[in-house]
C-alpha cells in the first residue's frame, strides 16, 4: 500500500487532535466536579454566603479548566495545521504533540480541582478570610498548573520547529519526546494539588500561620514539580540532541524505551511527593511550632519518594547514549524497548508507596515532635523495603540492556 | 525485514521479561507504603511498642513483597531459562 507524505501528516494530526482533547478533557472534569461538589457542601454548611463561596468555586474551576483549554488549543490548532513541505519525522512529531499535551493536561486538571474545593470549604468556615484564601488558592493552582504548561510548551516546540531531514530514526525520539513529557506531567501536575488544598483547608484552621503554610506549599509542590522537570529534560534531549548515523533497527526501540521510562516512573514520584508535601501542610496547620521537623522531615520523604524516578532517568540516559550495533533481528530491539518498560512501570508503585509512607510518618511528626528522630528512622526503614521493587525492575532494565 | 521462529519467540520473551517485572512492581511497592505509613501512624500514637510495631511492619511488608519476587523470578526465567 503507497500512502502518500501529504496523507500520512493528517492521519497523524487528526490523530493527535482527539488525543489531545481526549485526554485533555478528563482531569479538568473530574477537578472541576470535586470544587463543585465540596462547594455545595460548603453552601450547606454557611448558606448566608452562597455569593462568596459560589465566586470562589468559579475562579477556582476556572484554573482548573485552563489544562483542558491547553488541550483544546492544540487540538484545533493540529486539525488546521498547514504543513507544506511533509516529512515523516514531522507526521511523527505531531502525533508526539498530541498525546503530550493531552497527558499533560490530565493531571493539572486533577490537581487544581483540590485547592478550589478547599477553598470554599475554607470560607463556608472563615468568611472573613475570603481575599487571603482567594490568594492562596490562585497560587496553589498556578503550581498544579506547571506541568500542563510544561506539556503544552514541548507540544508547540513539536509542531513548529522544523527538525530538517534527520534520519528517520528520529521520528521515534520526536514521538517519545511527547509520551514522555505527558506520562511525566501527570503525577506532578496531581501530586501538586494536595499541598495547594492543604494550606487552603489549613489557613481556614489557623489563620495566623498563613506565612509557614505559603512557604511549606511553595517548597512541597516544587520538590513534587521534579519529575515533570525530569521528563521534560529528557524530551528536550530526545528533540535536539544529534544522534548521529546510529542504526535504525535496534535505536529506535531505544528512544521509546528511554521516554517510557523516565515518563511513567515520574507519575508515581511526582504524586508521592505530593502527599507527602501535603500531609507536611496539614501539620503546620495544626500544629505551626514544629514547622522546622516537619519541613526536614518532608524533604528527606519527599527525596526518598523521587528515587524511583531517577532510577528511570538513569536508564533512559543509557538508552539514549549506548551505542548499540546493527542488527535485523527483532529480539535485541524488543529487549531495549523492554528495558524501559519495566523500569517504567515498576518505578510508579514504590514512588507512590514511598510517598505514602512519608505522609504517615508526616502526621505524626506534627503531633509528636518530641519523637520526630524515631519517626524518621521507621520511616526510612519502611521505605527502604518499599523501594525494593524498585531496585528489582532496574536490575532487570539493565539486565536487558547490557547481558541480553 | 525478515523475522524468524526463534527470534520472535525470543523478542517475546524479553518483552515478555519487562512487562512482568515492570508490572509486577507496582503493587508490592503501593502495598508496602502503605503498610509503613500506617506503622508510623501506630509509633507516633503509641511509641514505647515502636520495636513490637517495627518487627509486624517488617513481617507483613515481606509477605506483601512476595508477589514481587514473584515477578522477579518469572522475569528471570524468561530471560535465561525459556
Amino acid at each position: 500500500m503507497d500512502i502518500e507524505l501529504q496523507t500520512l501528516i493528517k492521519v497523524a494530526a487528526y490523530l493527535g487532535g482527539g488525543m489531545a482533547i481526549g485526554f485533555g478533557a478528563i482531569g479538568a472534569a473530574v477537578g472541576e466536579g470535586h470544587a463543585a461538589a465540596q462547594a455545595n457542601r460548603a453552601l450547606s454548611e454557611n448558606p448566608g454566603i452562597s455569593g462568596d463561596i459560589v465566586k470562589t468555586m468559579l475562579v477556582g474551576q476556572a484554573v482548573a479548566e485552563s489544562a483542558a483549554i491547553f488541550a483544546l488549543v492544540i487540538a484545533i490548532l493540529l486539525l488546521f495545521l498547514q504543513v507544506p513541505a511533509p516529512t515523516l519525522l514531522k507526521a511523527a512529531s505531531l502525533l508526539g504533540a498530541g498525546l503530550c499535551i493531552g497527558l499533560g493536561a490530565l493531571g493539572s486538571g486533577i490537581g487544581s480541582g483540590m485547592p478550589a474545593a478547599e477553598a470554599c470549604r475554607g470560607i463556608a468556615r472563615q468568611p472573613q478570610l475570603m481575599g487571603r484564601m482567594t490568594t492562596t488558592m490562585l497560587v496553589g493552582s498556578a503550581v498544579c498548573q506547571t506541568p500542563a504548561i510544561l506539556s503544552m510548551v514541548v507540544a508547540l516546540m513539536l509542531m513548529f520547529i522544523n527538525f530538517g531531514d534527520a534520519p528517520i530514526v528520529k521520528s521515534v525520539a520526536l514521538f517519545g519526546a511527547g509520551l514522555c513529557m505527558g506520562l511525566g506531567a501527570i503525577g506532578s501536575g496531581m501530586g501538586s494539588g494536595h499541598p495547594a488544598g492543604e494550606a487552603c483547608k489549613g489557613l481556614a484552621r489557623q489563620p495566623a500561620a498563613a506565612g509557614p503554610l505559603t512557604a511549606n506549599m511553595l517548597v512541597g509542590s516544587a520538590v513534587s514539580q521534579t519529575p515533570a522537570i525530569f521528563a521534560m529534560v529528557v524530551a528536550l534531549m530526545l528533540m535536539f540532541l544529534n544522534f548521529g548515523d546510529v542504526p535504525f533497527n535496534p535505536a529506535w526501540a531505544a528512544f521509546l524505551g528511554a521516554a517510557l521510562s523516565t515518563g511513567l516512573s515520574a507519575i508515581g514520584s511526582g504524586y508521592g511527593c505530593g502527599l507527602a508535601a501535603g500531609a507536611s501542610c496539614e501539620g503546620i496547620a495544626r500544629h505551626p511550632r514544629n514547622v522546622g521537623p516537619l519541613t526536614t522531615i518532608m524533604l528527606v520523604g519527599q527525596a526518598v519518594a523521587q528515587t524511583p524516578c531517577i532510577f528511570g532517568l538513569l536508564v533512559s540516559f543509557i538508552l539514549m547514549f549506548k551505542a548499540f550495533p546493527d542488527t535485523a533481528a527483532l529480539a535485541p530491539a524488543m529487549a531495549l524497548l523492554s528495558a524501559g518498560l519495566c523500569m517504567g512501570f515498576g518505578g510508579i508503585g514504590p514512588g507512590l508507596g514511598n510517598g505514602m509512607t512519608a505522609e504517615g510518618a508526616i502526621r505524626w511528626v506534627a503531633r509528636q515532635s518530641e519523637h520526630a528522630s524515631l519517626l524518621m528512622r521507621i520511616m526510612l526503614v519502611g521505605q527502604a523495603v518499599s523501594q525494593s521493587t524498585a531496585i528489582y525492575a532496574m536490575v532487570i532494565s539493565l539486565v536487558l540492556i547490557f547481558v541480553i | 525485514m525478515a523475522i524468524e521462529g526463534i527470534d520472535l519467540v525470543k523478542a517475546a520473551a524479553f518483552l515478555g521479561a519487562g512487562i512482568s517485572m515492570g508490572l509486577g512492581a507496582i503493587g508490592p511497592g503501593v502495598g508496602e507504603g502503605m503498610v509503613a505509613a500506617k506503622a508510623c501512624e501506630a509509633i507516633g500514637r503509641n511509641p514505647q511498642q515502636a520495636a513490637l510495631l517495627t518487627r509486624t511492619m517488617l513481617v507483613g511488608q515481606a509477605v506483601s513483597e512476595s508477589t514481587g519476587i514473584y515477578s522477579l523470578v518469572i522475569a528471570l526465567l524468561l530471560l535465561f531459562v525459556v
